[in-house]
């Protein structure tokens, strides 16, 4: 594929409201989860809040039909690191039909929905009256939230394959753009907490009381976190800043095993990575430094190390950064590929934090403190349930 | 820089909706040859799927795999490897009011299968299990505008990869409360196989633009149909593939936005 640039990106999750936040939390290796005190939820787990989400005001006209946490998180990111901006000047540029939309999301806003089922009429079992659907609850509402807060008119689209969502939205831009459907294209995930999720991962006994340990030896489950990460992609210009981060490859696969256990030997995985590595020209030895999708489940760590170890061997440094962030679902392919992009430019790789001691049986170079070095190529992983898998690889310019 | 033409050939194509059973009788109805008479739509058990799956699947699976096998057979295409597109406005209402209700209630006491089959890509997964299918496959969304989203997906990925691509998209009604909220009355599916090489049914040759035309309406009562259900939002362009005719449909997609499609006979 011909390489497109990230000319503009954000991430706002619980370890930090834009990128100088997050970079220096990843930084200190600290974690951003806490104990669960989300909404009415009791379950004894950790998750990743943002600070500030139900605080945060809709530009003017758009409260009314689109207010729900999911779009208030949307917005807190897009407001960071001046991304909006650079979203309006790239729709100055090419023309506000002429750039495009592509988020992530899996449980949209939901939230109110849960909630609404809580106020139903006692006679009529009627929704409250205040309640939204197509601004909120449905699996759109980010991106047409974002379409009309960004004053866009280009094609717009979600892409809701649970954990994999936002890793897949570049692949789908990228080829949109090779297309010439647009100039530009707005990717992103956004997904915020709710209670499906909380209690839907809880019930599958995915869910950790503690914060979540990626690669282990006594990792159990995941924490769920929240994020809004943006990425805005435009076709490579003639001259490009050293540090100016380039996305290089996709791949997707699909498992075709199981609902929500991964292939054992991580067959869709390998496959994602594979694609990846062909379609950036790129060999196994060309990757420096791999953002796991490390959720902390035994499963998923197994299938992902054996996946890896077969396609980029086991010597490559790698590192989840869901023990800072927590699972962020649909949010965590484009929150991931935003650190790796901060990776790329800053030269250093986080470490996996929470986890002590790592499993034996997982053949990875898993790394436990930061590490500086110079990076000029990364992947990031995304996998969801239903098997869809997606590996992104990002690089530097120069 | 000139756009890559988003063209393909439609070599099967696969429908099931209220009074119409598979894409024989929809073509009958649409060319005008049979009256439609509304009926609750039928679901088809869902092929493919082993027994312990085949019990947690919902309308949006059967409505998937019903209408993806048909177009599959119909285009002598192996579903196995095919990348798919799936596009819905909704995914399973009955299921997320399950979920909606459970939380509502003082135990919250969720099913494990019902949060799997929450994820709105569960038809996507339930498919690849039943078909063996591993190549990529999309999940997406954009409300009304959804068929014509999963259209364009489609068409670039026939473009850019150069590989024939599988299109389902399917919508199912949510029971009340939502149902009030988001009124979709029945379920409706269609999908096509669209490849950058004609095969042996092709039912046409199509090549789509976006154009700031409103949405083309089609006869009532069929209209009404169109109107309802967004996956129906297909029916134009199905009716000039049943007509096996040239012509153009415009296809709602987003304010500021249709999805112009050109058919063109294939031979």
């Amino acid at each position: 594929m011909t390489p497109l640039v990230l000319s503009a990106l954000t991430a706002t999750s619980c370890i930090g409201r834009g990128v100088s936040q997050t970079l220096a939390t990843l930084r200190a290796a600290r974690s951003g989860l806490t104990p669960c005190a989300f909404e009415t939820v009791t379950l004894d787990t950790y998750v990743g809040e943002v600070a500030g989400v139900d605080d945060t005001r809709l530009p003017a006209g758009l409260e009314e039909e689109f207010a729900c946490r999911n779009n208030r998180l949307a917005w807190l990111g897009l407001l960071q690191d001046g991304f909006a901006e650079a979203v309006a000047a790239a729709a100055a540029r090419y023309g506000a039909a002429r750039v495009g939309l592509f988020l992530g999301t899996s449980t949209s806003g939901i939230l109110d929905s849960e909630i609404a089922y809580r106020q139903r009429d006692a006679f009529s079992g009627a929704l409250p009256g205040t309640f939204r659907y197509r601004g909120a609850h449905n699996t759109f509402s980010v991106a047409a939230f974002a379409r009309r807060a960004l004053k866009l008119q280009g094609p717009a689209v979600v892409v809701s394959s649970a954990c994999s969502s936002s890793g897949k939205v570049f692949a789908s831009a990228q080829r949109a753009i090779a297309a010439g459907l647009m100039d530009a294209a707005v990717v992103g995930g956004v997904d915020s907490l709710c209670l499906t999720t909380l209690y839907g991962f809880h019930a599958l006994q995915l869910v950790s009381a503690a914060p979540c340990r990626p690669f282990d030896l006594a990792r159990n489950g995941i924490s769920i976190g929240e994020a809004a990460a943006f990425a805005l992609l435009e076709r490579t210009p003639g001259s490009l800043d050293a540090d100016a981060v380039l996305l290089l490859g996709t791949g997707e696969s699909s498992d075709a095993h199981h609902m929500s256990a991964p292939h054992p030997q991580g067959r869709g995985a390998r496959a994602a990575m594979e694609q990846a590595l062909t379609a950036a020209s790129l060999g196994a030895s060309d990757i420096y430094y791999i953002n796991l999708h490390g959720t902390g489940t035994p499963s998923n760590d197994e299938a992902e190390a054996c996946a890896v170890a077969a396609v980029l061997g086991p010597a490559v440094p790698g590192s989840s950064t869901k023990g800072a962030t927590g699972h962020t679902l649909g949010a965590a392919g484009a929150l991931e590929a935003v650190i790796c992009a901060l990776a790329l430019r800053e030269g250093f790789m986080p470490a996996g934090v929470n986890t002590r001691t790592i499993d034996p049986a997982l053949e990875v170079n898993y790394l436990l403190e930061n590490r500086a070095a110079p990076l000029i190529r990364v992947m990031s992983n995304s996998f969801g349930f239903g098997g869809s898998n997606c590996s992104l690889i990002l690089g530097r310019a120069g | 820089m000139n756009p890559t033409p988003l063209s393909a050939y439609v070599n099967g194509v696969g429908l099931l909706g209220p009074g119409i059973a598979n894409w024989a009788e929809g073509a009958d109805i649409l060319s005008g040859r049979h009256r439609w008479v509304s009926a609750p739509t039928v679901l088809p058990p869902p092929e493919g799927l082993p027994p312990a799956e085949r019990r947690r699947t919902g309308a949006v699976v059967k409505l998937a795999l019903a209408v993806g096998l048909e177009a599959t057979r119909q285009a002598g295409a192996d579903p196995a490897r095919l990348p798919a597109v799936f596009t819905s406005s909704g995914g399973d209402g009955q299921n997320c009011h399950e979920i909606c209700q459970v939380l509502a209630s003082a135990e919250r006491q969720l099913s494990p299968t019902r949060f799997h089959n929450s994820v709105h890509n569960a038809a996507a997964g339930y498919w690849s299990i039943a078909t063996g299918a591993t190549p990529a496959s999309n999940a997406l969304c954009a409300y009304d505008a959804s068929f014509a989203a999963g259209l364009l997906e489609a068409l670039t990925q026939v473009a850019i990869e150069r590989t024939a691509v599988l299109l389902i998209a399917y919508d199912a009604s949510y029971p009340e409360p939502l149902r009030s909220v988001r009124p979709i009355p029945d379920a409706f599916a269609v999908a096509m196989v669209l490849a950058p090489d004609v095969g042996p049914a092709a039912l046409g040759k199509i090549e789509a633009h976006l154009s700031g035309a409103p949405a083309d309406t089609i006869a009532e009562p069929l209209e009404a149909l169109r109107r309802a259900i967004p996956a129906a939002r297909s029916l134009p362009l199905l009716a000039l593939l049943a007509r096996s005719g040239a012509g153009n449909a415009v296809l709602e997609y987003l304010d500021h936005a249709g999805l112009v499609v050109t058919v063109s006979p294939c031979r």
